[in-house]
């Protein structure tokens, strides 16, 4: 099994890794001491109660110094003391980190957003703007942008193209191509026109543009906690509460034995016990987590959607871009009986020369590298180059001796069977209808039975006709994207249903969804069909994740689960998704499952490691806690631990460093593998569950070791 | 440890898990309202029952209502059980002229019977009338376990519904788990067990010459009916004070065996009804996997211990190892009848449900031989447990352990279909909470006041297990005791009272909302993505969450209890 780690091709924004970067780790420091502030520890309830606790163990240091406790047990509870303060300073530094690559990306994003001056056109006085600062432009107004200048805010173009440079938000270097109509007119602010003009129509109210939002995100400013962290919270702070029953009633147990616990080995037993390692880790791998998603160039509008896409059952997949390549090619010639290959090759060369679409270029290619047949002059030839339109589904030539004309199957007959398929019929009013007996019954089925073969290989048929005549079929092929087969398979064992979503007809979608191994598919797909897909698969209790960039999509965004927009759609479909996809890479939405997943499986596997922790730490305190009355607990001591308080400040020594020991894990995820979730489990449960046993008892007697070397204890 | 000793505990395990399966079905049919056998004969009587009651059949609770019907009738019937044993010197059926029970010790066994926790601070012959046995206990018995079981019937219900509002009625769940359930299995077995030498009358006491001339007087009354339904309504309280131990209650290996599987029989077949209810049998087998392998861990830990003896003995001319003759092992409070083998399975048994019913004095085992009991109890009386209760409450840590490692396969955690969310979490967690809070809370004030200190007959570790004991007795709604404490006092009947009702009624109303959360929810298909909850690693996963969540919490109080007992015996220090 392939084990690809996450992103394939993580671009350069922010990727160096956090943890070694000074310029992360020294702001870290400062703000680790900044968060001890109560009002926001409050918000993390096992580290909140740490910082209760060790306050209350101040307080017990400082009476003792001042009444003059005897010098051992003085050094024993500064340990103690110490420790339980740098527990905190660690779980604040695990989430300073995490948030560090935020903030720095935030401060890039900023630069953007200079105050930028905006040409305002003057309503009522034709072209004629006015300067105006960017933040005073509300929704509505119309700005010119010319050549160099900064797009003072998000909105559609309403007039021009013009070829913009989006990397302050994309960090993508090569400029796009923006232009007023269809799903390629949204421009957002902060980018730059580097060619031609463009006037824009202000979508966004200042302060709520994309930028802004997006700065918003990188920070983490409005992080708010998702529904799986407020869960685990709770699960967490219900074993906190446990474990005070069983800390608080140690001294009347104690007091029943004729023997005495101190409160600082009370405090010491408490703060092991309660699940501090995933209490401290928890908000820095969901930050680190959207961080993922930030680096892999994909804003998620909220942590629930990263949530998730972890949780997605189901992946509707546009077929164009994702599955196959962008474009069809031609692949072979089909001619009809009695003409020839070569006649039919030039035909479809002839009526191809000038579309410059990748279908036609790949006609030309074709009939040149097997037939041999050169390209031709366009000027040389007199002709009229007939671009497709979706009204008439064709495309073709006309010269003065012929009319050539290629397109789906239906519409080619339906011309042939008109009066302009001949070149008399195209200009002479009241032509004899000789042309339409051009077309025999006998052909009409013969072109059907070569349309329909090719369909139901996953091909697209393109007839040919010349002068009223049919010549063929030029097969279409889909080409489906090498690997992606593999891993539709590597989804499916995740327990991850694909759906190919495509305009394509059944027959054809089926064959290219049977050879790209999705498991279903829907066809001639419309906008409309796409919304009662996501709703009927929801109807079942399953989450639905897509794509779409259309302004059509925006319903069917808005409905799934996660949807996620590409950058280059139009605002309404920016605004409906709950992800942007600053790329616009729709084959993306696998990698955003699987950082979703990530995500929670180390949420898991760190919650099943502190937990697993508490037996080696019952193991080390309880014998030294109840030593001093009851020696033959001393057998308890299994890890053989020096002394009484060697054996506690051991025990908590190891429960601060592991926080640090894991900021690596918990920023940079636990390993994911695309395999079935019994074998993750039992992986997982292995190293966090059963490693969770071993290596504190491991650890402990370690530390023990050496603070005995040392004299500390 | 005898290869006698295994076949037996082998022969209980074979017995036990070849009642699964038709229990479990003919279980099913009752709840799902099917035809069964029994429908002929019973139907009529359900339905009178229901036109006299004003009960409608067909109308069903959300899980508010339910928890509310549950509560009512659970008060209703404490207060006619106090009036009962209060008023008992007025009324019927009391030949020996029984004084009206004290009103500390009235409460306590009010709250015992209808918590389905049977402890008795009192001696039975000496104590109840026998109006007070059939009226009052034996009906609670019937009654207290129905409880149980229809609540376990409203949790398996929120699992397997979807997107609905309500999880069944409870009346209509109580009258059939009375009707179809536990009558038909008294009044066969009643009579087995009255042809085996159990006495069923109305007799007062006799009074008989013994060889030496002395006088004893033997007690009488409806034993056998009470006995069936004491084990297979895990009630446990005897109808004597020796209960299981002695001979009118049980009064032979035959009987002993019998009982032993009733205790786990609607337990464990509940685990079937479980898997069928929210149709995979496996998910069932899974649960009924933890706890069988729990129970087998504890009984062999009680058995080998047992019948390792005490090393005190070791200089002293005591048989050690077992012979055709001598039991071998440590004997101290074990019927020289049921031998070591048979009394650590029933020890075990007794305990993991929680049935209490003894026939070995659980004070008299070995440290360690008596910490089996009080952990099988500690973890919340889930293996195989109290009717229902049981496979409510391992359903709850189910719950927890899904959610903690089901993040682990990147999914937000699911069981069985249902998301698991914060409200299941809550609501889980809470339920746990109760039980440290009300055993240790408990523990902790009744061994440092001198009311509390004046119970216990022992002073040292072993003197702390008693009272660690009666308090995980009461919470876990056990009901058996460490014979040394004197419980029938103001403090203790009042303190064990109050745990009694909190580890029953704190532990049911979360587990009712998370009934009630789960029915609302919608079910997800499993895929090969989902965290699969019927194989090996989730049976170890769950027995694991246990331990450390259920068990670990308890550690501290087991080392100053059995755990320091035990090395300090091999010390040489005995208390």
């Amino acid at each position: 099994m392939e084990t690809r780690t996450l992103p394939h091709k993580v671009k350069a924004r922010g990727g160096v890794s956090s943890l070694y970067d000074p310029a992360i780790i020294l702001p870290a420091i400062g703000d680790s001491f900044r968060k001890l502030d109560p009002r926001l520890m409050i918000r993390n309830p096992v580290m909140f109660v740490v910082e209760i606790v060790s306050v209350l163990t101040t307080i017990l240091y400082l009476k003792d110094l001042v009444t003059g406790a005897d010098a051992a047990s003085l050094k024993f509870t500064f340990q103690i003391w110490f420790w339980l303060w740098i527990t905190l300073l660690f779980a604040n530094f695990a989430e300073a980190v995490a948030e560090g690559r935020g903030k720095a990306q935030a401060a890039t994003l900023r630069k953007a957003r200079s105050d930028t001056v905006a040409k305002r056109v003057v309503p009522g006085q034709g072209s004629r703007t006015e300067q105006v600062a960017a933040s005073a432009l509300k929704p509505g107004d119309l700005v010119v942008v010319e050549t160099g200048d900064l797009i003072p805010s998000d909105g559609d173009i309403v007039e021009g193209v013009a070829s913009v440079d989006e990397s302050a938000i994309t960090g993508e270097s090569a400029p796009v191509i923006r232009e007023s109509g269809g799903d390629r007119s949204a421009v957002t602010g902060g980018t730059r026109v580097l060619s031609d003009w463009i006037k824009v129509k202000i979508t966004a109210a200042p302060g709520s543009t994309f930028l802004d939002r997006m700065i918003a995100l990188v920070e983490g400013a409005e992080r708010q906690k998702t529904p799986n962290e407020i869960a685990l919270n709770i699960l967490l702070a219900g074993l906190t509460l446990i474990f005070v029953f069983a800390v608080a009633t140690i001294p009347s147990f104690a007091h029943y034995a004729d023997g005495k616990v101190s409160v600082i080995v009370l405090v010491a037993l408490f703060v092991t016990l309660i699940p501090t390692t995933i209490g401290a880790l928890l908000s820095a791998i969901g930050i680190a987590g959207m961080d993922r998603l930030v680096r892999f160039n994909v804003l998620a509008m909220s942590g629930r959607a990263v949530e998730a896409a972890g949780d997605v059952d189901t992946l509707l997949l546009d077929k164009t871009g994702t599955i196959t390549l962008g474009n069809r090619q031609a692949a072979e010639f089909i001619p009809l009986p009695g003409v020839t290959a070569m006649e039919l090759a030039d035909a479809a060369q002839l009526a191809s020369l000038s579309d410059e679409t990748p279908e036609g270029r790949s006609i030309v290619v074709l009939a040149k590298e097997k037939y041999g047949i050169r390209g031709r002059e366009m000027g040389e030839l007199n002709a009229r180059f007939i671009p497709f339109s979706a009204f008439t589904r064709l495309s073709g030539i006309d010269t003065e001796a012929s009319v050539i004309r290629k397109g789906a199957v239906d519409a080619v007959l339906a011309f042939v069977r008109s009066d302009a398929a001949s070149p008399a019929g195209a200009s002479q009013e009241g032509a004899v209808p000789a042309a339409r007996a051009l077309v025999s019954e006998a052909e009409v089925r013969a072109l059907t039975a070569s349309a329909d073969k090719i369909a139901k290989s996953g091909g697209t048929p393109l007839a040919v006709a010349k002068d009223g005549r049919l010549l063929g079929v030029i097969y279409l092929k889909d080409i489906i994207k090498g690997g992606i087969r593999e891993r539709f398979g590597a989804l499916r064992q995740m327990g991850i249903r694909t759906v190919m979503i495509t305009g394509d007809n059944p027959l054809t979608a089926a064959a290219i969804a049977a050879e790209a191994g999705v498991d279903d598919f829907l066809a001639q797909a419309t906008p409309e069909a796409k919304l009662k897909l996501i709703r009927e698969e929801q109807a079942q209790g399953k989450l639905v994740a897509m794509c779409g960039d259309g302004t059509n999509d925006a319903p069917a965004l808005a409905q799934a689960d996660v949807g996620v927009a590409m950058n280059t759609g139009t605002m309404a479909a920016r605004e409906a998704g709950n992800m942007v996809d600053l790329d616009s890479d729709p084959t993306k939405l696998i990698e955003i499952v699987e950082i979703g997943k990530q995500l929670l499986m180390t949420r898991g596997a760190l919650t099943t490691f502190s937990i697993a922790n508490d037996v080696a730490k019952y193991f080390a305190i309880i014998p030294a806690m109840f030593i001093a009355f009851y020696p033959q607990l001393q057998s308890l001591n299994v890890m053989h631990l020096a002394t009484p308080e060697s054996a506690i400040l051991s025990a908590i020594i190891f429960n601060a460093l592991i926080i640090v020991a894991l900021i690596p894990l918990a920023l940079r995820g636990v390993a994911y593998r695309p395999v079935g979730a019994a074998t993750i489990l039992r992986r997982n449960l292995l190293i966090y569950g059963l490693g969770g046993v071993i290596v504190p008892f491991i650890g402990i007697k370690l530390i023990d070791i050496v603070i005995r070397a040392i004299g500390l204890a | 440890m005898t290869a006698n000793g295994f076949i037996q505990i082998a022969l209980f395990c074979v017995v036990v898990t070849l009642l699964v399966k038709p229990f479990g079905l003919y279980m099913t049919r009752v709840f799902n309202g099917e035809r069964t056998f029994l429908s002929l004969v019973l139907r009529p009587v359900e339905r009178a029952i229901y036109l006299a009651s004003g009960v409608k059949e067909d109308e069903e609770q959300d899980w508010r209502g339910y928890g509310l019907a549950m509560l009512f009738f659970t008060v209703a019937g404490f207060i006619a059980l106090y009036a009962i044993q209060r008023l008992q010197a007025v009324l019927p059926f009391n030949p020996q002229n029984l004084d009206p029970v004290a009103p500390d010790l009235a409460f306590n066994t009010s709250v015992s019977f209808v918590t389905n926790t049977n402890w008795q601070s009192y001696v039975p012959e000496t104590t109840m009338s026998y109006l007070t046995q059939m009226a009052g206990l034996t009906t609670h018995n019937f009654v207290s376990a129905a409880t149980g079981i229809a609540l376990a019937i409203a949790l398996v219900r929120g699992f397997a519904r979807r997107s609905a509002l309500t999880i069944g009625n409870f009346w209509v769940d109580m009258t059939r788990t009375v009707l179809y359930v536990l009558l038909p299995i008294s009044i066969v077995v009643g009579l087995f067990f009255v042809w085996q030498g159990m006495p069923q009358n109305l007799n007062p006491y006799i009074e008989a010459t013994t060889l030496e001339g002395g006088k004893q007087l033997i007690a009488q009354g409806q034993v056998a009916s009470q006995e069936v339904i004491k084990m297979i309504g895990t009630n446990g309280g005897g109808f004597f004070n020796a209960n299981s131990a002695h001979p009118y209650e049980n009064p032979n290996a035959l009987t002993n065996f019998i009982q032993i599987v009733l205790i786990f029989s609607i337990g464990a077949g509940l685990t079937n009804v479980f898997g069928r209810m929210v149709g995979n049998e496996r998910q069932g087998w899974a649960i009924f996997g933890v706890m069988g392998l729990l129970f087998l861990a504890g009984t062999l830990t009680v058995y080998g211990v047992e019948s390792r003896g005490n090393p005190a003995f070791a200089d002293l001319p005591v048989a050690a190892a077992p012979s055709a003759l001598q039991a071998g092992g440590n004997m101290e409070g074990k019927e020289v009848r049921f031998g070591i083998a048979n009394s650590s399975l029933f020890t075990t048994v007794t305990t993991d449900a929680s049935c209490g019913a003894v026939n070995t004095m659980h004070d008299s085992l070995l440290p360690l031989g008596g910490m089996v009991p009080m952990i099988n109890i500690m973890l919340g009386e889930i293996i195989f447990g109290g009717v229902g209760s049981g496979l409510y409450g391992m359903l709850l840590f189910a719950i927890v352990a899904v959610f903690v490692a089901g993040l682990m396969v990147g999914r937000t955690p699911e069981y069985l279909g249902k998301k698991i969310e914060a409200k299941e979490v809550k609501m889980a967690m809470l339920a746990i909470l109760i039980l440290p809070l009300s055993i240790l809370g408990f523990t902790a004030i009744a061994v440092v006041v001198a009311p509390g200190l004046a119970g216990l007959a022992n002073a040292g570790p072993h003197g702390f297990s008693e009272a660690l004991y009666a308090f995980t007795s009461a919470t876990g709604n056990n009901g058996s005791a460490f014979a040394g404490l004197s419980a029938n006092t103001p403090f203790w009947n009042t303190t064990l009272g109050l745990a009694m009702w909190i580890g029953r009624f704190l532990f049911i109303v979360p587990m009712l909302a998370v009934a009630g959360s789960l029915a609302r929810k919608k079910l997800v298909p499993a895929s090969s993505g989902t965290f699969p909850t019927d194989g090996g690693l989730f049976v170890g996963l769950l027995i694991g969450v246990i331990l450390i969540i259920g068990g670990l919490t308890f550690f501290p109080a087991l080392a100053l209890g059995p755990i320091e007992e035990h090395l300090a015996m091999y010390a040489g220090l005995l208390y």
